[in-house]
């Protein structure tokens, strides 16, 4: 165990309050009781400097363990995650919101209110998130006994919208179906003229229930539905995904298998680097970098094809390695198509940097200070252009990452340049690894046999996605199928900066704000 | 939902059979003269079959050159290219979407999730493919389809190619 970690352990041992602490690698649990829940969270928070990661309640009736809550915390710098857990009443599950200490855990816990039926008491804002207004009264998906009335309903959608009011204010309504081939969402503008005064976003239209559909079913079959909640996070997530079974499982996959998986997320980060650098030109309508980026990553998910067979690289991951080998001249293919990737990118970097009226819309839009971002807990590229430095493949090593040299980009404006800038500087990075990546491939097997999921126990992973980190949580049932499984993508944690982003810059520039955060409404919504 | 002609599906083995892919052709030849504006709407997708859509647009594809384009309202759009397997929370906007859409018009369904709810069939939150919603002229699968299979899709849509595919129902 690393001296940081036993630090970190010490550090919730002299916490007050009605807690139990326990420690496993990586991994620290607090377990409380569930009236101290927000005051435990906010401690530890604050005694470890740790940021909202994830949370997930359960349904824990058929374990024998009544209504679970789960927070879990990261503590970048010890490199450990913090599990806060308390035990809610079956007839009243109800704890103390930790929304007003933690903003972060705003959405979080409006989801738990929605699918669960669990209430954050004091929470500000309860409107419904997932589910939108017109589904049935008393229906919590999550729950083990949900049962949807048989009698057909359609969902009206609606919600309520306070925004703000004023003389001369006026609203604004876009979507949920937009202009363009983009993913669908309802946006409320609440504007002076055409400055933005306020933001208020619907989303969840894509909401698939997929966290359900895998209760009850094994890994192998999970996996299918897991790649394809995102395409363009595919393989981070179904890595993700694989990473917690088999931390659940207790095993280590063989070392090549170790280097390709490493190898394919780096292959995802750098076709989405290029093509959002490409969309984010089209929202400026600066054509030329709009063509480049979306050649180059055509040329990108052309190379995964020929690699993979998959475009947008699903079936490549399988629990206990990959599916298959690279083909033998894989590493000529991919330094040649790099090496082209690169050319690309600073064309489109001297591009963009040459041109005055280009900058003009870059430079000081959809500003995001950096104390907004560490109060949201952002992840990723968002909170790296905001000078927040966090990156989980340093901070928390998985996979080949800690074999690598790994640089972590970073900016400080938090403006819309300053977030196409920080994805131009981790392509190049991410080519830099690709090569480290080809030159150090171990030989040897690339899967390894993964034994059926323990029972009631759970596991934690997390992937840093084109997006941001992404956590996974993956709990057993009683016979070797997944009782629970949650998703907190980096999209899910950045969406409610992009609101906040927007405050004072005019509706013309809501796209390329929008399209610089690049957030998937699809992993969002799950 | 008003009488309505079974879709196609687009295969690349199926064997052409005319009747069928007539009756989509004639729409497309007669009423929107062999040029087609399309309104694409994500019922649901995981954005697959989106950027398949976009990469369908970009340089090398180049779907503009063959008279198709995306317009940004359902008032200007010939046809529909409906995305994802209509989510509960969508299926509202889809609908009105589909109204909004000016008459003669076709629905194309565009990838598994759109044909069938691909791996997401069963869940409370979603309709089990497009054809449940709205009446669908032509179905063309993959998960995602490349952007040279949704051009072909739409070639074929447009009767701009022989027509590969056979009379079926999308059933299950
Ligand atoms: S068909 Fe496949 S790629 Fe298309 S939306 Fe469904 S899961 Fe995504």
């Amino acid at each position: 165990m690393s001296n940081k970690l036993s630090e970190v352990i010490n550090t919730l041992r002299r916490l007050e309050g009605p807690l139990q602490v326990s420690a496993g690698p990586e991994q620290v649990t607090v377990v409380t009781a569930a009236p101290a829940l927000a005051q435990v969270c906010a401690q530890v928070a604050q005694a470890c400097d740790a940021r909202l990661a994830t949370s997930v309640g359960c349904d824990e009736r058929l374990l024998g363990r009544g209504f679970q809550v789960y927070f879990v915390f990261a503590a970048d710098r010890a490199g450990a995650f913090i599990t806060v857990q308390a035990e809610l009443d079956e007839n009243a599950p109800v704890f103390p919101s930790l929304t007003a200490r933690l903003p972060a855990a705003n959405w979080h816990e409006r989801e738990m209110h929605d699918l669960l039926g669990f209430l954050p008491q004091g929470h500000p804002d309860l409107r419904p998130l997932v589910l939108h207004p017109g589904w049935p009264k008393g229906f919590f998906p999550l729950r083990k006994d949900a049962q949807l009335p048989p009698s057909p309903f359609q969902v009206a959608g609606d919600l309520d919208m306070p925004g703000v009011t004023g003389q001369g204010v006026y609203q604004l309504p876009v979507g949920p179906i937009h202009a363009g081939v983009i993913e669908p969402g309802h946006f409320r503008f609440f504007l002076d003229g055409e400055q933005i005064l306020s933001l208020e976003a619907q989303l969840f239209y894509v909401h698939r229930g997929a966290e359900k559909l895998i209760e009850g079913r094994t890994p192998a079959l999970a996996l299918p539905v897991v790649e394809r909640l995102c395409a363009t996070c595919s393989a981070s997530h179904a890595i993700g995904f694989c990473q917690a079974v088999e931390a659940l499982s207790g095993v280590e996959i063989p070392p090549r298998a170790r280097h390709l998986r490493t190898l394919y997320l780096e292959l995802e980060r750098l076709y989405n680097h290029l093509g959002d650098m490409g969309n984010i030109c089209a929202g400026l309508s600066y054509h030329l970098g709009n063509y480049l980026g979306a050649s180059s990553k055509e040329a990108l998910v052309s190379l995964n094809a020929e690699l993979t067979g998959h475009r947008y690289l699903m079936g490549v991951a399988a629990l206990g390695g990959v599916r298959a080998d690279l083909p033998g001249h894989a590493p000529e293919r991919i330094r040649t198509v790099l090496a082209q990737a690169y050319r690309d990118l600073q064309e489109l970097l001297s591009g963009i940097t040459t041109s005055p009226s280009v900058l003009d819309r870059l430079e000081n839009t959809g500003r995001l200070s950096r104390e907004v971002a560490l109060e949201l807990a952002l992840v990723g590229p968002a909170a790296r252009a905001s000078g927040v430095d966090r990156d989980a493949r340093r901070d928390h090593p998985y996979l080949a990452y800690s074999d690598l040299k790994l640089l972590v980009p970073l900016r400080s404006a938090g403006d819309v340049y300053s977030r196409l800038m920080v994805r131009a500087d981790e392509a190049q990075v991410s080519m830099d690894l690709v090569n480290q990546l080809l030159r150090t491939l171990p030989a040897g097997p690339v899967r390894t046999d993964v034994p059926p999921l323990p029972p009631r126990r759970q596991a934690l992973s997390w992937i840093e996605s084109p997006r941001g980190e992404s956590v996974h949580w993956v709990q057993g049932g009683n016979d070797g199928t997944i009782y629970r499984y949650r998703l907190r993508s980096a999209s899910y944690q950045n969406w409610p900066a992009v609101p906040q982003a927007v405050l004072g810059n005019i509706v013309p520039d809501f796209p390329l704000v929008n399209k610089s955060f690049e957030l998937c409404y699809s992993c969002t919504d799950r | 939902m008003a009488e309505h002609s079974p879709a196609v599906v687009v295969t690349a083995r199926s064997q052409p059979t005319q009747e069928l892919a007539q009756a989509v052709n004639w729409k497309v030849q007669r009423l929107f003269r062999r040029s087609l504006q399309v309104r694409a709407v994500d019922a649901g997708s995981c954005n697959g079959c989106e950027w398949e859509l976009v990469a369908a647009l970009n340089a090398i594809y180049d779907l503009q050159r063959l008279g198709v384009d995306i317009v940004a309202s359902p008032r200007h759009a010939d046809a529909l290219l409906v995305t994802g397997m209509v989510t509960r929370n969508l299926e509202l906007a889809l609908l009105r979407t589909f109204e909004a859409t000016p008459h003669p018009k076709l629905v194309i369904a565009v990838g598994a999730c759109a044909g069938t709810g691909c791996v997401f069939r069963g869940s409370y939150a979603v309709h089990p493919g497009v054809g449940e919603v709205l009446p669908v002229d032509v179905y063309i699968p993959g998960c995602p389809p490349t952007p040279g299979a949704i051009l072909q899709g739409l070639l074929v849509a447009m009767g701009r190619l022989e027509p590969p595919a056979r009379r079926q129902e999308f059933v299950e």
